[in-house]
């Protein structure tokens, strides 16, 4: 199979006939296994910037002599998602940038990333406003906590919210960045419309020092549990059973659900742990990560040793272009081995917030159903 | 005088179920419960007009709800019946995985195909233990709060049963619709709708159809999470005994999937497995079926089209098991 850039490098490279290669291809060039990153302009070099684990980080573009094109392709396995930046090196300078000629982006708190899909890989329809879906509520509450003192939350309320039903519930940590980078009230409107998720009630906890209380906490889970929890039950009919009370959280926030439901065994149900950084040490406690994963590697190594029931259901889900790949890996047979019922899902994307608003759907479906399987028109 | 009753596929944006009401010779008014589509159940206007006669809609959603929120006490002691009933079906849904686990296991064993195929006779008969333990032990919850809990001493559900049985009185038919099928099949029990209809024709579909059989059986073989098993919820009325009604099968079931459907059909042998798609009918005098257009499940594997109700060459039930 010839690839689309070969056809400019084999061919003309008149002005006029780089127009056209450029008017005519969208960008990145998804062939088959291939993805063809091109940037056009004048550089010392250029480089593809990713942070797929196992690959070389940063990849140098080629120039095609007598253009101003640079590309470089790379082979990219079925459904793989992958967010980069290109940096362009000017006067011995390099700028992280944005692919120009790629409209495809991922935000996420550092800005914004430019996205290519591979073959095979789709958005799911369910991320994206549906017009025809029942729209929850959100909401902004104060808590005055003795932990932590004044407070935000986040709350969402489900469309057709009953004062007179009870609720499941789920504390989401970092509820606010899963609302903006993915589109966490969209997905549970669709979701909860289409009958596939329990109509939920959703607390969005934020943390201005998410390294610190994340990281097995005692506080942090004092908070939740003792204060969040109990406060946000006042105010709503929140269903009094374990099996519907949830926490998830991604990165750090799957550590502090973890930490969490470890610290109040029998109160949680449910856990949806993704891209946890369940950093741990074989020998010695010092893990290569760094002073900030200390007291993670001290609650990861602690588990391993004396492995307990945390929760009836665990889901569990990593991309396999991240390096704590290994680490989600690793804990899943420890899970396993208490009884408790765990899905563990891989996903060729990497540590990133689109990523986890991919596996929305399977996760949460599967924690807290809705009535799809009671319902028949 | 027969009990006639029609079971139809799901209606969808074409309703057949008018035509039906015709074949009966119906003028109405007819009865009409949607207690499956709950808050939504006096949405009833487009129905009503497919119906081609006039309908009293029995809003035993909206007369349940009264009943809650005025029997304070009873309302606690259902709902704490409800919870009962709900981890049951969990543990028992837990249960069927472990099985299913089991049977796929054992299916690749390295062993003679003849020792395979008896172990896959043991594990249908393991699903076919614990779908019947689970009938049993709703029945038994169900059993103990009608017990304790005699509708008759809860003022408000005597009021509401006379009133349902003075609104059916002058109707011809009663008509179920789809719906929640869990939440249909409690209102229908609580308000004893089935008694108020005495000899009236039923017609039926979807989860109001699933409410008339014997037995209740949710699926999906399309979940949101990948995959699951079928389970049964309940007994229903038993009014159309010995049928396992499937309906919307078209988008619920893997119909290509010979193994599976050849094991769901064994499991619930000896009742007929049909699968209903919108056009399907099923029609029963006193629970004799007497005409069938829909598509069988058989123990051999086949999804059978066009099944007309008559024995055919699937008609052999797969009589393994304890509990036949």
């Amino acid at each position: 199979m010839t690839l689309a850039i070969e056809a400019l490098i084999n061919g003309r490279k008149a002005r006029e006939d780089v127009d056209a290669f450029v008017a005519a291809n969208s960008f990145p060039i998804v062939s088959g296994p291939n993805c063809t990153f091109v940037w056009r302009g004048e550089a010392q070099a250029v480089h593809l910037k990713h942070w797929v684990f196992g690959l070389e980080r940063s990849q140098q573009l080629a120039r095609i002599e007598g253009t101003d094109i640079w590309h470089l392709t790379l082979q990219l396995p079925p459904g793989s998602r992958v967010e980069y930046k290109l940096e362009v090196v000017r006067n011995g300078h390099g700028e992280w940038i944005q692919d120009p000629l790629n409209p495809n982006r991922a935000r996420d708190p550092f800005g914004a990333n430019s996205v290519v899909h591979a073959t095979g890989y789709e958005v799911p329809s369910w991320v994206n406003p549906d017009p025809t879906a029942a729209k929850g509520h959100l909401d902004e509450i104060w808590i005055d906590s003795k932990t932590f003192g004044r407070r935000g939350f986040g709350l969402y309320i489900p469309a057709r919210f009953q004062r007179s039903r009870n609720y499941p519930v789920i504390v989401a940590h970092d509820g606010h960045d899963y609302v903006r980078y993915a589109s966490l009230d969209t997905v549970l409107d669709n979701l909860i419309d289409r009958l596939e998720i329990a109509d939920t009630i959703v607390v969005l906890t934020s943390s201005p020092d998410r390294l610190n209380e994340y990281a097995d906490d005692e506080r942090h889970a004092k908070f939740v549990t003792e204060e969040l929890l109990p406060y946000v039950e006042r105010l709503l009919p929140i269903s009094a059973e374990p099996q519907n009370r949830c926490l998830m959280g991604a990165s750090f926030g799957a550590v502090a659900s973890m930490s969490t439901a470890l610290r109040y065994p029998g109160f949680y149900g449910r856990l949806l742990l993704q891209s946890g950084s369940f950093a741990f040490t074989d020998i010695g406690d010092r893990n290569h990560r760094g002073p900030l994963f200390d007291r993670i590697v001290q609650m990861v190594n602690r588990y391993r040793a004396e492995p307990n029931v945390i929760a009836e259901k665990v889901y569990v889900s990593v991309g396999t272009y991240e390096s704590l790949i290994y680490e989600n890996r690793t804990l899943v047979p420890v899970l396993n081995s208490t009884g408790m019922d765990v899905r563990y899902v891989e996903a060729r994307d990497g540590h990133n917030w689109e990523n986890w608003r991919d596996r929305l759907r399977d996760g949460l479906s599967w924690l807290l159903p809705g009535p799809f399987l009671h319902v028949y028109e | 005088m027969t009990r006639k009753v029609v079971l139809l596929g799901p209606q969808g944006p074409t309703p057949d179920v008018g035509a039906v009401v015709k074949d009966l010779g119906i003028k109405g008014p007819v009865a009409l419960v949607r207690a499956g589509y709950q808050e939504r159940e006096s949405d009833d206007e487009a129905l009503v007009t497919a119906l081609g006669v006039p309908a009293i809609n029995l809003t035993l959603h909206a007369r349940g709800n009264d009943v809650f929120k005025h029997e304070a006490e009873f309302a606690t002691a259902y709902q704490a019946r409800q919870q009962r009933l709900r981890q049951m079906q969990r543990l028992y849904h837990t249960r069927l995985e472990g099985t299913e686990e089991a049977a796929k296991r054992i299916s690749l064993r390295y062993v003679e195909p003849e020792l395979l195929a008896q172990e896959e006779k043991v594990s249908v008969d393991q699903y076919r233990y614990m779908d019947l333990d689970h009938i049993e032990r709703c029945q038994a919850v169900r059993a103990a709060f009608d017990k304790e809990w005699p509708y008759k001493n809860v003022p408000l559900i005597a009021q509401h049963r006379h009133e349902v049985r003075e609104l059916v009185g002058p109707t011809e038919a009663l008509v179920i619709t789809g719906g929640h099928v869990a939440s249909l099949l409690n209102r229908l029990q609580l308000f004893d709708v089935l008694a108020a209809a005495g000899d009236r024709p039923i017609i039926a579909w979807s989860a109001g159809a699933m409410v008339l059989t014997d037995r209740i059986i949710l699926f999906h073989d399309y979940p949101p999470y990948g995959s699951d098993i079928a389970q049964v919820l309940d007994a229903g009325s038993g009014l159309v005994p010995g049928y396992a009604v499937l309906p919307d099968a078209r988008r619920r079931i893997n119909l290509g999937a010979a193994a599976g459907i050849q094991r769901f059909a064994r499991r619930m042998a000896p009742a007929t497995c049909v699968a209903m798609d919108h056009g399907a009918r099923m029609v029963f005098d006193d629970g004799e079926l007497v005409y069938a257009d829909a598509t069988r499940l058989t123990t051999t594997g086949d999804a059978e089209r066009n099944w007309s109700g008559e024995a055919s060459r699937f008609s052999t039930p797969y009589l393994g098991g304890v509990h036949v």
